[in-house]
């Protein structure tokens, strides 16, 4: 019995592994559908409303995808996957995109066989704790009990940060981010840390945001971005340059609601190549010219799709800081589209 | 008689392989195990091909490489600058510790409810029965999140427990306080217990521990000869000497003198004045959670078990130990248990493996078991999937083969001796 299972699990990896090696855009053109392997529910990022539809940052960004490759954004599957299982679930074919805050790094990049294709928010690690806590700075927690999420950099950041620092502390390694909050809500740990952008997310869920502060500190570098597997080129570059296309648009000004009028008035060559109404940059990637307007017309431009979800005015109220277009002085820049 | 054997031997032909009874049996098991090694060796070589194609060939070098991250609860030293080779370690004694505290405890559980199951008191016989049918039918997963968030959600944090000198001044009470005399105080991240300190103590730990574990030997050893000198005289004369004091004596007395002489002296836990209190142990809530939470959903299954091996031995068992006159606890301990444990420990022997394999669900409650550091954070950090549940499943294999051998000896031990 035990040999049995023993073999049925390494027949499962076999299996596994032997599927994902088909082109991505012919399974899911063929499917009809694009699985996105999302977070398990953080608020302005990916999360389902209360009527189930996913809604997000990064869910807007699956959504242009599949508004790209098959001209419909609501054909998209969203894959809830916990820090644990994402890359695993993207590795076996589970998913064909992963837009889940992951933090590009090298060992990820190559060690995981994993392609990061751009960056659509550069983020980096902070700490929120209680206001009564007394705690001004991220030095000051020596001794603290800190909760973090398993599986994730934030866990290597938080050793190396205290151990720079010559402090202790207590790590509380926790399943997921909302079992991770409820720890922190209770007072299980002094700290909770995550990206800064996934803390104010956090912080404006709960009942008494204005208790809880986010220390100044910023640990890490986390720039977060879609993911696909490594070895498809094509697919990789369908991702790269859908999203590059929301930031074009942004810096062009085309926004959701003027495609069409740009279109049909615009003397720019580089927006008639964006918009399809010239030359065949779609069909040079496996897609119709159309593809990024569609993907455009579906979601807006990246400004838009900031706003909307988790920028100033939102529920997570978070400044465009690094995540400005290059023009405005943050680090969004996207290649010309020629 | 001699038919059988008459059968011709010379003429063996190929076809017989198939239709002769004396060699099909043979056939057909070396044609199953050729099987069996095919399919092995077509999933190894699949597995090795497919890994390859990736780019992430079948290695354990990532185990000797820096882990980088830290972990709750350490039985050995450990930092994030250990090797994830550590990290497993860690996390195997983890479970182990736990496996083995939950396997005391549930047994504990186990037997006291299984006699009480069948007492004649319809009060006591409907409580444990509920136990045993709530405990039973209700996914371990889901008794390990009804005990571990109560636990840090009921609780009061370490800060409730802070006096400063404001409070002081105005005279205002802290929110919790500890219990036992100020001792123990049990927080939403563990239970903080005094701790032992030793003020003289030697230089290397161990040491202290070994003379404080030779001298109690030594007092049980005293106490053991002076109780059989004892018997002998009583037996020689009928009259047995006193020897209660001389018992307390040998038994404590060189323990306190050692301890005192050491400077023995309690770590009594102190409230923070920053985050966390000081001095003395923690016994963290996951720990506890999942102690809990494990001893008392095997313990369900375990007094199952006990009550069936009860009920296993007949009544004329019992009725032939009164005649002779012998005590309900008396027969109890020398006639009915002994019988009752050869139909019991077969089946504990698997309710101990299940419990073992169950603790590693100990990341629900945030517990780091041999799951939670090889499998969870090793695994995600290092991407070795394959390598890492390997490793983990021939890890909890063992530990399984351990156990179940080490119980089939103490089976054997109490299995009817037949000569």
């Amino acid at each position: 019995m035990k040999k049995s299972v023993f073999f049925g699990a390494l027949a499962a990896t076999t299996l596994v592994a032997g599927m994902a090696s088909a082109a991505t855009i012919d399974d899911v053109k063929a499917r009809g559908e694009l699985l996105c392997g999302s977070s398990t529910g953080l608020t302005g990022f990916g999360a389902p409303d209360a009527s189930g539809n996913w809604t997000g940052f990064d869910v807007d960004l699956c959504r242009a995808v599949a508004a790209a490759v098959l001209g419909d954004a609501t054909k998209v599957k969203f894959v809830p996957l916990t820090g644990e299982t994402r890359f695993t679930a993207l590795q076996s074919g589970e998913v064909d995109l992963l837009a889940r805050n992951s933090t590009w790094t090298m060992s990820r990049d190559s060690e995981l066989a994993l392609d990061f294709v751009a960056v659509n928010y550069y983020d980096g690690q902070g700490f929120m704790v209680k206001k009564d806590l007394g705690v001004s700075s991220a030095k000051e927690l020596d001794g603290a009990t800190v909760c973090i999420q398993t599986g994730t950099t934030t866990e290597l950041n938080l050793a190396d940060f205290f151990k720079q620092n010559n402090i202790t502390y207590q790590p509380v390694n926790v399943a997921d981010d909302n079992e991770a909050q409820s720890q922190y809500v209770a007072g299980a740990c002094d700290a909770y840390t995550t990206d800064a952008s996934g803390l104010a997310a956090s912080r404006a869920t709960l009942p008494d945001a204005e208790n809880h502060i986010i220390l100044p500190e910023i640990i890490s570098k986390e720039p977060l971005g879609p993911v696909v597997r490594h070895g498809d080129n094509n697919w990789g570059d369908i991702v790269r340059w859908t999203y590059y296309a929301l930031l074009i648009a942004e810096e062009k000004g085309i926004t959701q609601a003027n495609v069409e009028e740009v279109l049909a008035s615009t003397t720019d060559e580089e927006v008639k190549r964006l918009l399809g109404a010239s030359g065949d940059m779609g069909v040079k990637i496996g897609l119709d010219n159309a593809a990024f307007k569609n993907a455009i017309l579906a979601v807006g431009n990246y400004g838009e799709i900031f706003a909307r979800n988790i920028g100033e005015g939102t529920s997570i109220n978070l400044a465009r800081g690094l995540n400005a277009l290059w023009t405005q002085g943050g680090l969004q820049y996207a290649p010309p589209f020629r | 008689m001699t038919m059988i054997n008459a059968a011709p031997r010379d003429d063996f032909r190929l076809s017989m392989l198939i239709y002769d009874t004396r060699y099909r049996a043979i056939t057909i098991q070396l044609f199953v195990l050729a099987l069996v090694l095919a399919a092995i060796w077509w999933l190894g070589s699949n597995l090795q091909a497919n890994l390859e194609a990736k780019g992430r060939p079948l290695s354990f070098e990532f185990l000797w490489s820096r882990a980088g991250y830290d972990i709750g609860q350490t039985f050995i030293p450990y930092t994030s600058d250990s090797t994830h080779f550590r990290a497993m370690l860690v996390g195997l004694l983890n479970t182990l510790v736990l496996a083995l505290l939950g396997c005391f405890f549930a047994t504990i559980i186990g037997v006291i409810v299984g006699v009480l199951r069948l007492s004649k008191n319809w009060l006591v016989a409907l409580l444990t029965s509920i136990y045993v049918e709530i405990f039973r039918n209700i996914p371990l997963l889901l008794w390990i999140l009804v005990i571990f968030v109560p636990l840090y959600e009921m609780t009061p944090a370490p800060n409730a427990f802070k006096v400063t000198d404001e409070m002081i001044a105005s005279g205002t009470e802290p929110a919790a306080s500890m219990i036992l005399g100020g001792t123990v105080a049990v927080t939403n991240r563990g239970t903080y217990i005094p701790g032992f300190l030793f003020d003289r103590g030697f230089e290397a730990g161990w040491m202290t521990a070994l003379a404080i574990f030779l001298v109690i030997g030594g007092s049980l050893a005293a106490h053991l000869t002076l109780t059989a000198r004892a018997r002998r005289v009583q037996e020689a004369t009928g009259v047995r000497p006193t020897t209660w004091w001389k018992s307390l004596i040998v038994l404590f007395a060189p323990l306190a003198l050692l301890l005192w002489s050491l400077g023995f002296h309690l770590d009594i836990p102190q409230p923070p004045t920053r985050f966390n209190f000081e001095g003395g142990v923690v016994v963290q809530n996951p720990f506890v959670a999942m102690l809990i939470a494990l001893s008392l959903y095997t313990g369900a299954f375990i007094a199952e078990i006990v009550r069936a091996g009860i009920q296993s031995v007949s009544r004329g068992q019992t009725e032939a130990a009164f005649a002779l006159g012998l005590r309900p606890n008396r027969t109890m301990n020398l006639v009915i248990l002994p019988q009752a444990l050869r139909v019991i420990i077969p089946p504990l022997i698997s309710q101990f493996l299940n419990l073992t394999k169950n603790t590693s669900l100990g990341i629900a409650a945030s517990y780091a078991d041999l799951r939670g550091t090889l499998g969870g954070v090793t695994l995600n950090q290092t991407g070795r999937e394959v390598e890492a549940m390997l490793l983990m499943m021939l890890i909890y294999l063992s530990i399984s083969l351990i156990i179940s051998s080490l119980m089939n000896v103490y089976n054997r031990s109490v299995q009817l001796k037949e000569r």
